[in-house]
C-alpha cells in the first residue's frame, strides 16, 4: 500500500514540477503581459494542486495533511484575486491587450 | 440592533474563528508566536473594516454540496485547459491568438460574480480583467478558449448554485 502511495505521490510531484517548468518557459516565450499571465497561471493552479497533493500523500492521515489542504484552498482563493489585481492595474495604467494572431518581428505584414 | 453594535458583533464573529485557527494551527504557545497571532488577527480585522466588509454579511460563501460539485467540475476544466495551454507553450510556433471579450454574469449576487471571475482566472487560458455592470471583461489566450467560454456553461453552473 505504501509503495502505491509513494508511486502516486512521485507521479504527482513530477507532473507538478513539469507544469512549473512549462509555466516558467511560457512566461519567457509569451509576447506581452496578459499572455504571460496565462502562462504563469499554470503554476498557480495545476502545479500547485499537483505538488501540494503529492506532499499530502507523503504526509498521510496526519494534521499536516489537513494543514496542506487548507493551504491549497486558500491558495486557490487568493491567487485569482492577485491575478485580477495585476490585470486591473495593467489596464488602468493604459496597457491595452493586443488581439489577433501573434505577429513576430520580421513576419510579413 | 444599531449599526455600531452590528459592526462589532460581525467583527467578533470573524475574530473568534481567526484566533481559534491561529492557536490550533500553530500549536506553539510561545509569546512571540502568540504576539504575531494577535497582530495578524487584528490587522485582518482592520483591513476588512477599511474595505467596508462589516456592512454586509460576514460569511458570504455558502459551503454546500452544490459548491463542492461545482469545484469538481471546475477542477476538470482546469485540467483540460492546463493541458491546452501547456501544449501551446511547448509548441515551437507558439500558436496564440489573444482575444478580449465580455461575457454576461447572469447572477446579480456580488459573491457569485466574484466566483465567476475567479473561476475564469483560475482556468489557464482565460483571465478576468474587470467586473462591471453584470458583465465580465475577459482576456482569452486563444480563439478556441474564448469560444468555449462564450458558450456560458460556467455562468449557468454558477447561477444554479443558489437555486432553491
Amino acid at each position: 500500500m505504501t509503495i502505491v502511495l509513494d508511486i502516486l505521490s512521485w507521479i504527482m510531484l513530477t507532473a507538478g514540477g513539469v507544469f512549473v517548468f512549462i509555466g516558467g518557459l511560457g512566461a519567457l516565450r509569451m509576447p506581452n503581459l496578459y499572455t504571460r499571465m496565462h502562462a504563469a497561471s499554470l503554476t498557480d493552479t495545476m502545479a500547485a494542486v499537483l505538488i501540494i497533493g503529492g506532499i499530502m500523500l507523503q504526509a498521510g492521515m496526519t494534521l499536516a495533511t489537513i494543514k496542506l489542504a487548507t493551504i491549497l484552498l486558500f491558495l486557490l482563493f487568493t491567487s485569482p484575486t492577485a491575478s485580477n489585481a495585476l490585470a486591473s492595474a495593467a489596464i488602468l495604467s493604459g496597457l491595452k491587450p493586443e488581439e489577433g494572431p501573434l505577429r513576430r518581428d520580421g513576419d510579413a505584414e | 440592533m444599531s449599526t455600531a453594535t452590528r459592526t462589532v458583533a460581525r467583527m467578533l464573529a470573524l475574530l473568534i474563528p481567526l484566533v481559534a485557527a491561529w492557536l490550533l494551527w500553530s500549536g506553539l504557545y510561545k509569546p512571540l508566536l502568540l504576539g504575531l497571532g494577535v497582530f495578524s488577527c487584528v490587522l485582518t480585522i482592520y483591513i476588512k473594516y477599511r474595505m467596508d466588509y462589516f456592512q454586509t454579511e460576514v460569511f458570504a460563501l455558502q459551503f454546500g454540496r452544490r459548491l463542492v460539485a461545482y469545484w469538481f467540475w471546475l477542477s476538470w476544466e482546469v485540467v483540460k485547459s492546463s493541458l491546452d495551454v501547456a501544449r501551446i507553450i511547448v509548441s515551437p510556433s507558439l500558436p496564440i491568438s489573444p482575444r478580449v471579450m465580455t461575457i454576461k454574469a447572469s447572477s446579480k449576487n456580488p459573491v457569485d460574480q466574484a466566483t465567476l471571475a475567479n473561476s475564469i482566472t483560475l482556468t489557464p487560458g482565460t483571465l478576468a480583467l474587470d467586473v462591471y455592470n453584470n458583465e465580465i471583461a475577459v482576456h482569452a489566450l486563444t480563439e478556441a478558449g474564448a469560444d468555449e467560454l462564450a458558450k456560458g456553461e460556467m455562468d449557468r453552473r454558477i447561477l444554479a448554485l443558489r437555486e432553491k
